[in-house]
C-alpha cells in the first residue's frame, strides 16, 4: 500500500477517535446558561443535566452552614436561593454584591443546588457584560473623562 | 505628566505608521535611504513607547491619583514590587506594556537581522510596524492609560487608590504576565520573517534558521508563562488545582501548541525540504492565535474568571484579526507553487511520518481546545442557547491525545529518515518496551489500577529509558575515543549537537511533568467545620486544630487557623492557612498552607467561619506527585537553554533528494 495512503488511514483513525471523544464529551458536559428569570420560567428544569445561572449576590445573604454555603442571587427584581455543595473552596471574589455564576441543577424545592461557583467583583471599573459601569465607592469618575 | 505621556504615545503611533509605509515604499521604489529611514523610525518609536511607559510608572510610583488608571490599580501603601506590577494590572497599562515589548522585539529583530536578511528586512519592518500600529492606535485613541478623573470641568484626584487586586499581590504574579507577554508578542517576529520570506520568494532556508531561534526563545517564554500561571493558581487561589481549562488559560496554551508543532515540523523542512506550506501555515496560525488570545482575554467574549472588563476594543480586534487572516491566506495561496515539497513520504515508520503524526496530534488537541473554548459563542450563534463545556470535556479529549504524544516522544527520535528497518526497531525498542511493561505490571500489582495513570507511567518509563540510553550510547563512543569520564563525555556529546541533546532534555522534562500530571488521579480530599481540639483524618494524615490567631498590617487584616499535622501518629509540623481582608480594595482572599514533598503535597485551606457557630471550616487535600510538575518545568527551561547554545561542530544539514531508486533483487533477476 502506498505510504501516503497508510499515513492517511492512520490520520483518519486518530481524528475519528478524537472527533468521537469530542462529540461525546460535549454531550455529557454541556452546560446551559440561563438567567434567573429564564430559569424560573423553565417548565422542566430537571430535564437539563447541567444549568448555569448568573446573578448578583444579595447583600447579607451569605450563610455558611457546616461545609455548605447558602446565599441568594438577584437579577433585576427576581431572586433565587442557592446552596453550594461543591468541594472546591469558594472563590475569593465571592462576596456581597459580586456577580456569581452558579453551575448545577434546580431542586424540587426551588433551591438551586450549585456544584461550582465562579464570581467576579463588580467594581467601578469593571462592567457586567452588557451593562454600563456601576459605581461602588464614594468618589465617582464622571461621564466626561478627558484623555488630555 | 499625563499630557506628556499622551504625546509620546501619539508620536509613537505616528512613527510606527511612518516606518511601515516608508519600508514598503522604499522597497518598491528601490530607495535604500527610505528603507534605512524606516529602520531608524523603529528605533525612534521604541524611544517614544519607552518614555510613555516610564511616565506611567512614574505616575504609579508617585501616587498620582488624578489618573484613573493609577487610582484603579494602585494604592499608596502598596509594596513597591506590586506598584511595578500595577503597570500591567489593568487593561490600558497592559496594552502599553504589550506595545513596549513589541517595540523592543522589533528593535532587536531589525537591528540584528538587517545585514543578514538585507533583501527582506523592509518587509519584516513593515509587518511588525503594522502590528504595532494597531496596538498604538488602541492606546492612543481608544483606551488611553493617561485618562484623568474629572467631576464637571475639574480634575479630581482620589484620596487613595483601589489597590492592586489582592490575588495579584504575589511574587509569581509579578513575573507571570511579563513572561506571557514575552511569549505572545514574540511570535510576531518569526511570523514577520516567514511572511517576508514568502513575499520575496527567498531561495534556500536562511530565514528558517533565524525563525527557528526566535520561535524557540518565544516558545520558552510562553511555556514559562503558562506554567507560572499554573503554579500561581495552585499556590494562591486555594482550590488545590493548577489548571481549570478556563478560556483565558486555554488562550495562552493554543499558540504554545502550534509553536511546538512548528518547532518539530521545521526540522523536516531543514533536512528534507518538505512541509514548506505547512510550516508557513503553522507559524501564521501561531501568531493569529496570539492575537486571538489577546482578544479573548480583553473583550470578555467568553465568560471567564480571568477576563478583563468589557471594553470597547472588541470590534477593533475583530476587524484586525479578520484582515490579517485574509491577507495571510491570500499570500500563502499566491505562493503555493514556490512552496512545493522536494521530497515525498516513503514509509509510515520513519522520522518524517513521526513528525507528521506529531503535528496531527498537536493540531487535533489545539482544535479540540479551541472548539471547547469557543463553544458558548458558536452554540449561541447557531441555536440561540449559550452552552459551555468545562474541565471534564477538555480532560476527556486531551488525556488520550497527551498519551499518544508521549508515545511518539519515545519512538520518534529513534526512527530513521525515510524508512526504519525492523532490525533497527527491535534494537532500539525491544528492551525499553519490555522493561516499561514489566514496570507497569509491578505498579498494577502494587494497587495502581487507574487506567490512564497506569498507561502514563508505563509510557513515561519507556520514553525515559530511550532518552537515557541515547545519552549513554553517544557518550560511551566519545569516552572510548578520548579517554574521559562518562559525565564529561556526556557534556561533550551534548555540546557537539546541542539541538538534539537539548531537545532530549526537554523531552525528559515533559516526561517528568507527565508523571506529575498523572498524580491527579490519586488526589484525596475532605473538609469539616472544626472546633479547637477537633481532629480531621485523611489518608495516613491527621489534622488537629489547635488555635485561631489574628494579625494586621498596613496592607491587610488576617486571621489564621493553626493546625498540627500528624502522619501515622507522628507529629510533622504546624500548618497555618490564612484568610486576609485587604484595606484598600475591601476584598478578602485565602492563603493555603502547603507542605510540599516529592511524593505528595499536603494542602490546607481556611475556607471561612461557619456563620452560626463561628467555627472555622477547614478543607484538606492530599496531592500526590504535584512537585514533579514544577521540577519538570525547570528541566524544560534548562533543556531549551542548552538547545539554544550553538553546537561545537557547525552542522550543515545535507539536503537529500531522491534521484533514483535501485531495483530490488527479485525485480532485476525476474526476467
Amino acid at each position: 500500500m502506498n505510504p501516503r495512503l497508510k499515513f492517511g488511514l492512520v490520520t483518519v483513525i486518530i481524528v475519528g477517535v478524537l472527533g468521537w471523544l469530542t462529540v461525546d464529551g460535549i454531550d455529557s458536559d454541556a452546560t446551559y446558561y440561563v438567567t434567573v428569570e429564564e430559569l424560573q420560567a423553565m417548565e422542566n428544569p430537571n430535564d437539563v443535566r447541567r444549568l448555569r445561572v448568573g446573578g448578583d449576590v444579595k447583600e447579607n445573604s451569605i450563610a455558611r452552614k457546616g461545609t455548605s454555603v447558602e446565599f441568594t442571587i438577584t437579577q433585576d427584581e427576581t431572586e433565587l436561593n442557592v446552596v453550594y455543595v461543591g468541594r472546591d473552596p469558594l472563590p475569593d471574589t465571592f462576596r456581597n454584591g459580586a456577580q456569581a455564576l452558579c453551575t448545577g441543577r434546580l431542586r424540587d424545592d426551588q433551591v438551586f443546588e450549585a456544584r461550582q461557583i465562579q464570581a467576579k467583583c463588580a467594581s467601578k471599573y469593571e462592567a457586567k457584560p452588557g451593562e454600563g459601569v456601576s459605581p461602588v465607592y464614594d468618589a465617582k469618575p464622571a461621564e466626561n473623562k478627558a484623555s488630555l | 505628566m499625563e499630557n506628556l505621556g499622551y504625546l509620546t504615545v501619539l508620536l509613537g503611533f505616528c512613527l510606527a505608521v511612518y516606518a511601515a509605509v516608508a519600508a514598503l515604499v522604499g522597497k518598491w521604489k528601490e530607495n535604500a535611504f527610505l528603507e534605512l529611514s524606516a529602520q531608524r523610525a523603529v528605533a525612534a518609536m521604541w524611544v517614544m513607547v519607552t518614555a510613555a511607559s516610564g511616565i506611567l510608572l512614574y505616575s504609579i510610583f508617585t501616587d498620582d491619583f488624578r489618573l484613573s488608571y493609577v487610582a484603579s490599580r494602585s494604592n499608596a501603601d502598596l509594596p513597591a514590587l506590586y506598584k511595578f506590577a500595577a503597570f500591567w494590572g489593568g487593561q490600558e497599562g497592559s496594552l502599553l506594556f504589550w506595545s513596549w515589548i513589541l517595540a523592543t522585539y522589533s528593535f532587536i529583530a531589525v537591528y540584528t537581522g538587517r545585514r543578514i536578511h538585507r533583501d527582506m528586512i523592509s518587509y519584516v519592518v513593515a509587518i511588525m510596524m503594522s502590528v504595532q500600529t494597531f496596538f498604538l492606535l488602541l492606546i492612543t485613541f481608544v483606551v488611553s492609560p493617561f485618562q484623568v478623573l474629572m467631576s464637571g470641568p475639574q480634575i479630581t484626584p482620589m484620596a487613595d487608590g483601589n489597590g492592586l487586586n489582592p490575588l495579584l499581590q504575589h511574587p509569581i504574579m509579578a513575573i507571570h504576565p511579563p513572561m506571557l507577554y514575552l511569549g505572545y508578542v514574540g511570535f510576531a517576529v518569526p511570523f514577520a520573517f516567514a511572511m517576508a520570506s514568502l513575499i520575496t520568494r527567498q531561495p534556500g532556508d536562511r530565514w528558517i534558521h533565524t525563525t527557528r531561534i526566535w520561535t524557540m526563545v518565544t516558545w520558552l517564554f510562553q511555556g514559562c508563562g503558562v506554567l507560572l500561571g499554573a503554579r500561581w493558581s495552585y499556590d494562591v487561589l486555594g482550590w488545590g488545582g493548577y489548571w481549570a481549562w478556563d478560556p483565558v488559560e486555554n488562550a495562552s496554551l493554543l499558540p504554545w501548541i502550534t509553536a511546538t508543532a512548528f518547532l518539530h515540523s521545521v526540522m523536516m523542512q531543514e533536512k528534507k525540504g518538505m512541509m514548506k506550506v505547512w510550516n508557513v501555515v503553522l507559524i501564521s496560525a501561531t501568531f493569529l492565535l496570539c492575537i486571538f488570545g489577546t482578544m479573548l482575554t480583553r473583550t470578555g467574549m467568553v465568560s471567564s474568571v480571568h477576563a478583563f472588563a468589557q471594553s470597547p476594543i472588541g470590534p477593533y480586534f475583530n476587524v484586525y484579526i479578520t484582515l490579517t487572516t485574509a491577507l495571510t491566506v491570500f499570500l500563502i495561496l499566491s505562493r503555493l507553487d514556490f512552496l512545493k515539497s522536494e521530497n515525498e513520504l516513503d514509509s509510515v515508520i520513519s522520522r518524517e511520518s513521526s513528525f507528521l503524526f506529531n503535528n496531527v496530534i498537536l493540531l487535533a488537541s489545539c482544535f479540540a481546545v479551541l472548539w471547547g473554548t469557543m463553544f458558548p459563542v458558536i452554540s449561541e450563534a447557531i441555536t440561540n442557547e449559550k452552552i459551555s463545556v468545562g474541565a471534564p470535556f477538555f480532560n476527556r479529549v486531551n488525556i488520550p491525545i497527551a498519551l499518544v504524544l508521549l508515545f511518539l516522544t519515545g519512538v520518534g527520535p529513534l526512527f530513521a529518515w525515510r524508512r526504519t528497518s525492523v532490525d533497527s526497531l527491535r534494537r532500539n525498542f525491544q528492551w525499553p518496551a519490555i522493561v516499561s511493561i514489566v514496570f507497569g505490571g509491578i505498579l498494577f500489582a502494587m494497587g495502581i489500577t487507574h487506567f490512564y495513570a497506569l498507561m502514563c507511567f508505563i509510557l513515561c518509563a519507556f520514553v525515559a529509558i530511550t532518552i537515557i540510553v541515547e545519552f549513554f550510547r553517544g557518550a560511551r563512543v566519545i569516552q572510548q575515543k578520548n579517554e574521559m569520564w562518562l559525565g564529561r563525555a556526556m557534556v561533550e556529546l551534548t555540546h557537539r549537537n546541542t539541538r538534539r541533546y537539548g531537545g532530549y532534555l526537554v523531552h525528559m522534562a515533559i516526561v517528568i511533568m507527565f508523571i506529575g500530571f498523572a498524580g491527579t488521579a490519586f488526589n484525596q480530599e475532605t473538609q469539616a467545620e472544626m472546633g479547637i481540639g477537633d481532629k480531621l483524618p485523611l489518608g495516613r494524615y491527621e489534622f488537629v486544630l489547635t488555635n485561631l490567631t489574628e494579625d494586621s498590617n498596613a496592607n491587610y487584616n488576617s486571621g489564621a487557623a493553626v493546625i498540627d499535622l500528624y502522619r501515622d501518629g507522628e507529629f510533622l509540623q504546624k500548618l497555618e492557612p490564612e484568610r486576609r481582608l485587604y484595606h484598600a480594595s475591601g476584598q478578602g482572599t485565602g492563603v493555603p498552607a502547603i507542605r510540599a514533598r516529592l511524593r505528595e503535597d499536603v494542602y490546607v485551606v481556611f475556607a471561612g467561619l461557619a456563620t452560626e457557630a463561628q467555627k472555622p471550616v477547614i478543607q484538606v487535600y492530599i496531592k500526590p506527585l504535584v512537585n514533579w510538575i514544577w521540577i519538570g518545568a525547570w528541566v524544560m527551561v534548562f533543556g531549551t537553554l542548552v538547545a539554544l547554545i550553538p553546537s561545537k561542530i557547525k552542522r550543515i544539514a545535507p539536503r537529500t533528494r531522491v534521484v533514483a531508486t535501485a531495483k530490488k533483487r527479485h525485480e532485476v533477476f525476474a526476467k
